[in-house]
């Protein structure tokens, strides 16, 4: 595996605010030395403060987004931030990805990378796009401040107009030009809470018109002249290599073009889709799976049941567990298995790619922008500033398109190489492919033992987990591996927000030849469930309500609490459910927002429940677009709800079992509860809304089931558990 | 081999094999790509175009077996239950990452014309089939009560 380390990305220059030469798409670009208008443009903007801004002579304020969006808010989001200081209005605003340049686009709270993910596009953006908005204003109001012969402190700039008392006004595009002379501000004043006029409002989100009318460009609909078509056949055993392939009767298929043998495997090239998609049914491959996985999943968890019995790698240990066990009045015990997830976006992947020998052009929802330009440059020989990544709208992701190793870039890489001519290849990746291609949420087992006193307090926990680890061997192990332990196996127990005096955690990492990737909140998908339904266990065992139980153990957690307290309130948490409807809690945090959710069941004669009803609260700090926050509080839930109810991904002698939608069953608009999104009123730094609603639905369900029938589901899916006729 | 087919009210042909989905003539051929491929076995909808006003998985469609149907898809799609839907559709702010909702649209569209005013377990068995991997379902279900609204007024 590569290791990714920055180079070449960009070289410093001088900073500057410097205007289009030419014609219509003169406009004013912050920061950028670039004599173009365009967002494409910015590429070569080397060393610049704040490429974020650009305003057209139309008026039209275009933000660059940095970050990849799939579906989650982040360009309305950032263009939300910009408009907020430039006070500029809503339907001027516009917004285009940003060129790959990891100097100008990096992520500030975990670059050097440029990339998207853990739930942190607004959090590490929210004062760098304010102040590129802020500077923007403060430039276009000096300029219009010389041209009116008036102090600049007497313009005001409300809703995209630029006025003064005397009577005089423009526009931005009026002004954009002249402000380029400006100095830029070093520090531009931002405003103060009081003052917003967008943050904290719900502006409709700028892409979705297009995306009601089937416009928006993802890269399944990006075409080049010329361009051909290509699947990849790969081998169905994770590590298994090509021995022999017979393309005869591939090539006979009517648009196929040519089979040839890349490192992922046989490569089918063809005029267009669908005889791609036929030719790669018609090869013949003989694959040598001597280095492959060849173990199926119920062997792996009879492994890790095994494991979960014997001592692991120590990565918390507060007091002494074992000793207070011992000494306990009650002990609660729970085994619990997480099986692997695929992610499964609406998108199959896909990519295209033109290469001419020096430079190559890739467009496709890119995640890990820098990543992707780094595994490209390797494979085709080519320095990183000759990959031009040209992000597009993606459809979903779920943590799919962050990937270490840019494997889905890569292979296009190697195929545009072994093509060797001038033409765009675009690589299409059927459901099967995506179902069945790894990268999965790892599998886990955990096992806890907890106990109270006789006053009913918790004062041992012992908790062991065993998986794999999904940063060790890759770029980001140095930044989440510590001493052994993958941060991301543990987030959720290691930091475990309940007050507990003795407190003992081990891990177990396996190896096992399946990759595995982030999955919608990672660890959190799996240590969240074992600790909220954990404490639901205990809580009865002390004879307590779950909502005050949590509260007693939450008195230094103010922001859990916070939430806690607003989503029992809202679902009528203490009075009696509706007949037939019975409820159950979870509070959890992720990527530093704290969710609260209660679900509220029925359940009918014969075994079936369905959720009802989702309350959900959420301390995200500055809620920067309210209704955003709702949606994906409703989408994350839903997402982690479909999987817990029905999805697992499983190997029979290495060969996954599931292979499409019809084997791997989404989510369906009749399994849909109804969702309450409220937010916790905050002054905090605004932080990510991405991710932090998955985790507590599935343990507030399997708590809502517990409350109604007294059985506790600890193995994921549900249909795993006796009581689910499975 | 040549096809002539009638799409969004054009005469347009197509030289694909006879079993090529009508997905792949509309998207490579002519160049239609508001319409999406999420599963290619009529398990998510996201294909979802009309063959004659009705809704149809247009992956599991072979060209040959059009004929003489006209076709629409979502970038021509057009009238009363189609324009409420995409108003309620914006008014809520519904798509997430959008690549299933044209085939949303496109059945929740269809819904309309069938039946102006329906209940949650309507919405439930006409939109059964339309997979939203963002799980914007919620909203799906408050657009289309708004649409039915909209069309009232």
């Amino acid at each position: 595996m590569n290791f990714f380390v920055p180079q070449n990305v960009s070289k410093p220059s001088r900073r500057g605010f410097l205007i289009a030469a030419g014609g219509t798409t003169a406009g004013l670009m912050i920061g950028s030395n670039l004599s173009l208008g365009t967002a494409e443009a910015a590429k070569t903007a080397e060393g610049a403060f704040n490429p974020f801004v650009i305003i057209a002579p139309d008026s039209t304020v275009t933000v660059l987004s940095k970050h990849l969006d799939k579906g989650q808010g982040a360009a309305t989001g950032l263009a939300t931030l910009v408009a907020e200081e430039l006070d500029a209005s809503w339907d001027q605003m516009h917004v285009e990805f940003a060129p790959a340049n990891a100097k100008l686009y990096n992520n500030l709270q975990w670059g050097p990378y440029q990339g998207t993910g853990g739930s942190s596009a607004i959090a590490n953006s929210y004062t760098q796009y304010r102040s590129a908005g802020a500077a923007a204003k403060e430039m276009l109001v000096a300029a219009a401040a010389k041209a009116w012969g008036v102090p600049a402190g007497e313009i005001k700039v409300e809703m995209g107009k630029i006025s003064h008392s005397s009577g005089k006004s423009g526009t931005f595009g009026e002004f954009a030009a002249a402000a380029s002379a400006m100095p830029v501000p070093e520090k531009p004043a931002l405003k103060s809470p009081d003052q917003f006029a967008y943050i904290g409002k719900s502006f409709p989100r700028l892409d979705v018109k297009g995306k009601t009318e089937g416009a928006p460009i993802f890269a399944l609909d990006v075409k080049r002249e010329n361009m051909l078509v290509a699947t990849i056949a790969r081998s169905p055993k994770f590590g298994g290599t090509v021995k022999s392939f017979d393309a005869t009767e591939a090539k006979k298929v009517n648009g196929v073009v040519d089979v040839i043998q890349i490192p992922a495997g046989i490569a089918v090239v063809a005029k267009s889709t669908w005889p791609a998609l036929k030719g790669r049914e018609a090869l013949t491959i003989e694959w040598d799976f001597s280095k492959a996985e060849t173990r199926s999943s119920d062997q792996l968890f009879e492994e890790y049941r095994e494991l979960a019995g014997k001592p692991g790698k120590v990565f918390r240990s507060t007091g002494d567990a074992e000793a207070a066990l011992a000494k306990a009045d009650k002990v609660v015990e729970g085994d619990f298995e997480f099986p692997f997830l695929a992610h499964a976006p609406m998108e199959p992947h896909d990519v295209v790619i033109e290469f001419d020998g020096k430079t190559a052009d890739i467009w496709t929802g890119s995640q890990l922008q820098t990543v992707d330009q780094y595994v490209t440059s390797k494979t085709l020989g080519i320095e990183l500033p000759n990959v031009n990544i040209h992000t597009v709208w993606a459809g979903g992701s779920f943590g799919r398109r962050a990937i270490y190793d840019s494997h889905i870039v890569g292979e296009a890489a190697q195929l545009a190489k072994a093509w060797g001519k001038k033409q765009p290849l675009k690589i299409v990746w059927s459901r099967e492919d995506d179902i069945k291609g790894g990268y999965y949420r790892p599998m886990y087992v955990h096992r806890v033992k907890a106990g109270l006193d006789a006053d009913g307090n918790v004062i041992a926990w012992h908790h062991r987990i065993v998986g794999q680890s999904i940063l060790t061997g890759t770029p980001f192990e140095a930044l989440l591996v510590k001493d052994g332990i993958d941060h991301s196996s543990v987030e959720g127990v290691t930091n475990i927000a309940y007050d507990i005096p003795n407190m003992h955690g081990e891990l177990h990492t396996v190896k096992v030849g399946v990759p595995v990737l982030w999955w919608r909140a990672v660890g959190h998908t799996h240590t969240a469930f074992v600790v909220e339904t954990m404490i639901d266990d205990l809580a009865k065992a002390a004879g307590k309500d779950p909502v005050e139980f949590r509260m007693g153990l939450l008195k230094k957690k103010p922001r859990h609490m916070g939430a806690l307290k607003l989503a029992a309130e809202k679902a009528g948490w203490g009075s009696d459910a509706p007949e037939g409807r019975f409820r159950g809690v979870a509070v959890h945090e992720s990527f530093s927002s704290y969710v609260a959710e209660i679900a509220e069941i029925s359940t009918s004669e014969d075994g079936e429940y369905k959720v009802e009803r989702v309350v959900c609260a959420v301390d995200c700090g500055v809620a920067v677009n309210p209704d955003n926050i709702a949606a994906q509080m409703e989408g994350g839930l839903g997402y982690g709800l479909g999987h817990a109810m029905r999805n697992e991904i499983t190997l029979t002698d290495g060969e996954v079992d599931q292979a499409n939608f019809d084997t791997y069953e989404p989510m369906r608009i009749s399994d849909m509860p109804n969702v309450e999104t409220y937010i916790v009123p905050s002054t905090e730094a605004p932080t990510g809304v991405g991710e932090p609603g998955t985790p507590p639905v599935a343990p507030a369900v399997s708590n809502a089931i517990f409350a109604a029938t007294g059985t506790r589901w600890r193995r994921l899916p549900f249909t795993k558990n006796e009581g689910t006729g499975s | 081999m040549r096809f002539d087919l009638t799409v969004n009210g054009s005469k347009r042909t197509v030289d694909v094999d006879p079993d090529t989905p009508l997905l792949w003539a509309l998207r490579d051929e002519l160049n239609l790509t508001g319409t999406k491929f999420g599963c290619g076995i009529a398990a998510c909808g996201s294909c979802t175009v009309y063959l004659d006003g009705e809704p149809t998985r247009s992956c599991q469609t072979m060209v040959e077996d059009v004929g003489e149907a006209k076709v629409t898809t979502i970038d021509a799609l057009s009238g009363k239950p189609a324009e409420a839907v995409q108003a309620a559709w914006r008014e809520l702010d519904v798509p997430q990452c959008g690549y299933c909702q044209s085939g949303q649209i496109m059945a929740a569209a269809a819904l309309l014309n069938e039946n102006a005013k329906p209940s949650d377990e309507d919405i439930n068995d006409a939109m059964d089939g339309n997979v939203c991997r963002c799980v914007s379902y919620h909203r799906i279900r408050k657009a289309i009560h708004r649409a039915a609204e909209l069309m009232e007024a």
